[in-house]
């Protein structure tokens, strides 16, 4: 059994399942608007997959994803106001938030997000250059542990706050009202069917590059240091470039999460990325499990899920609730759901990996 | 030199607010290696023990001098249960130590909210802090005064304590060497217990002055958390020297650079100047030697 689902073989019918689920399964399922819910959902998904990877086998607790989730939702956002100018009053025309807080011409750094093709190279690379700076900045010079995370804390503070004080980036409210996705008008059902099958896409895309990422050498070594990074150092590795590179990849996947959570969702303001959002990516991770594949989403789904079930009708419990679910999945149960499937197989005496958090 | 003066004042009290927050940060930082975010919490809570002590006291300038000594009571307390509690069972595992704390932030800033409802709530300054003193021809104001003089005596008295009783010697030797000191018969986890009760009252006293300058809210203590802990790792581990110059160096820094730019700017040069500060000193200003790897 656990020879199959590690197998290539279960590999395969692993996302044949996932796929069908997701592809099959819930659009005949579910009705518009909670199929839209669910797409939003699966973006922290794909920020989930990413804190997995870095996180859960690198040992980096990164609690400022909000930050490249941010580049990426704030660039696809930046076109899509840009696209929605031009269909109205023609190319050149200043977006409507613009017009309001009298800002009469189009700042320069905003002329380029009118191509789609920049807009898109954009999302992909600026936030994963910005996070190879960063980490070679803060891995090269062995700031680890505690300094770097409440350094990545501080990172997404200071960008929340960059933001609020740009008013040509909408300031405090962030960017809304958008009307089209690459020419498709979002008001139309099956575009926006068409943005939850773009989610699901990605998260299976990013699945598969996380599971690669694991099982080869690299993924070895980036365990290795984790857990032991003086050793690998000794061995002749440079522990900071395995680094950058799981933190590159959460990076990116961030930013591509962030990129389709615009269009779905509709607004990105500051309060989706600040330090309390951030950290929040990380509840989801903690529950389902840092250190599995699949762990990660489940734990974002449910929690996802669960924030749009209680948070309206009982912000107070479900404050208490996310704080209480912090204290005791990490204190007692750190290795997450994932792990009590482990604990079992432990308890038949089958060999398993070990998937023991750092 | 009137706007020198007035500048150079600005960031030193900005200074001894950041010190008054992040020294008992620093504190327990040093000594346990264990990162409390629920410490902007326990700041919230000194904020909440002074509007409580005028409420029920009445008089503003009695009630402030009740309040400093309770909210340091009620720091200390509510660390030393957390501390008992969970820190305790989680050692060697400092970055869940930072997951579980934020936890309990969550926790406490409801219950804050829940007891004292969400809008920020005011504390009366007493009359002998209102108005300002002229220093050097710049007004100042004796709120700010008061906090500058409240941080260095909060650090004159840490310093005495970890200098010159027994109790302070046995913190350095837990510090210094943690095996070491146990096999000289110190029981570490007493003097865990007995650093978090400080820390975190230290955390309670800072709540109360913080009244002085600001409404206070179930979100206080966060807002100052994440500027206390850049002092602690720019100052380095568990150094108080270091948490002095790294709180005033980033005040100053952070009240010049305000005025020749914007406030949001102001934080975002603060991240700049840690990141890059960290490349020459990746262990911040001081550093205790040791022969450990990490």
């Amino acid at each position: 059994m656990s020879k199959f689902l590690t197998g290539r073989a279960g590999t395969w019918t692993g996302f044949a399942a996932a796929a069908l689920v997701l592809f099959g399964a819930a659009p005949l399922l579910l009705s518009g608007f909670r199929l839209g819910l669910l797409a939003q959902f699966l973006c922290y998904a794909i920020v989930a997959v990413g804190i997995g990877l870095a996180w859960g086998r690198g040992g980096m607790l990164t609690l400022g994803q909000g930050v490249f989730f941010g580049m990426g939702a704030y660039l696809m956002a930046m076109h899509m106001k840009m696209a929605d100018a031009e269909f109205r009053n023609g190319p050149g025309s200043v977006p409507d938030f613009m017009e309001l807080a009298g800002i009469r011409e189009i700042p320069a750094y905003w002329v380029p997000f009118a191509s789609p093709a920049f807009t898109i190279a954009a999302i992909l690379i600026l936030p994963t250059a910005f996070a190879v700076l960063l980490g070679f900045a803060v891995f090269k010079r062995r700031v680890k542990g505690a300094y770097f995370a409440i350094l990545s804390q501080a990172l997404a503070g200071a960008f929340a706050i960059l933001l609020i004080g740009q008013q040509s980036m909408g300031g405090f409210n962030g960017l809304s009202r958008f009307r089209y996705f690459f020419g498709y008008n979002l008001d139309d059902p099956i575009n926006q069917q068409m943005l939850y099958f773009i989610a699901a896409g990605i998260l299976l895309v990013v699945l598969a590059v996380a599971l690669q990422l694991r099982r080869s050498r690299y993924g070895e070594l980036l365990v290795a240091v984790r857990d032991a990074e003086e050793r690998v150092r000794f061995l002749g590795y440079d522990a900071a470039n395995i680094k950058v590179v799981a933190y590159a990849a959460a990076a990116l996947f961030a930013a591509v999460a962030g990129a389709i959570f615009v269009p779905i969702v509709g607004i990105i303001s500051p309060a989706n990325i600040g330090i309390v959002p951030s950290i929040m990516f990380i509840l989801g991770v903690a529950i389902g499990g840092r250190g599995s594949l699949i762990g990660p989403v489940i734990g974002a789904l449910a929690v996802a899920l669960a924030q749009s079930a209680l948070s309206e009708q009982f912000p107070s419990a479900w404050t208490y609730a996310q704080g209480l679910l912090f204290i005791v999945v990490i204190a007692l149960l750190p290795g997450g759901i994932a792990s009590i499937a482990a604990a079992t197989k432990r308890f038949r005496r089958e060999p398993v990996t070990a998937e023991a958090p750092a | 030199m009137d706007l020198l003066v007035g500048q150079l004042f600005t960031g030193l009290s900005t200074g001894s607010i950041l010190l008054l927050a992040a020294l008992g940060l620093s504190l327990t930082y040093g000594q346990m290696g264990v990162i409390n975010m629920a410490h902007g919490e326990f700041i919230m809570a000194g904020c909440y023990t002074a509007y409580v002590t005028q409420q029920v006291v009445g008089d503003a300038g009695v009630s402030l001098l009740i309040a400093l000594p309770t909210g340091f009571l009620v720091g200390g307390a509510m660390g030393l249960i957390l501390e008992t509690l969970l820190i305790r069972h989680l050692y060697h595992r400092p970055l869940d130590t930072l997951l579980v704390t934020f936890g309990v932030g969550l926790v406490l800033q409801q219950v804050a909210r829940d007891v004292f409802g969400a809008p920020a709530v005011n504390v009366t300054v007493p009359q002998f802090l209102r108005g300002g003193v002229d220093l050097l021809g710049t007004a100042v104001p004796k709120t700010r005064l008061f906090i500058l003089a409240l941080a260095i005596a909060a650090v004159a008295a840490v310093t005495l304590v970890l200098r010159f009783t027994p109790a302070g010697r046995r913190i350095r030797a837990v510090v210094g060497n943690r095996d070491l000191a146990e096999t000289a018969g110190i029981s570490s986890r007493a003097v865990d217990a007995g650093t978090f009760f400080i820390g975190s009252g230290l955390a309670g006293v800072a709540g109360v002055a913080l009244t002085l300058i600001g409404a206070t809210s179930p979100t206080t203590g966060q807002s100052y958390l994440v500027d206390a802990f850049l002092v602690v790792v720019a100052g380095g581990m568990g150094r108080i020297k270091g948490a002095v110059v790294a709180a005033i160096a980033l005040g100053t820094f952070q009240a010049v650079f305000e005025t020749y730019s914007t406030a949001s700017l102001a934080k975002v040069g603060v991240f700049v100047v840690i990141v890059v500060f960290l490349q020459l000193r990746p262990q911040g200003l001081f550093t205790l030697r040791t022969r450990s790897l990490a």
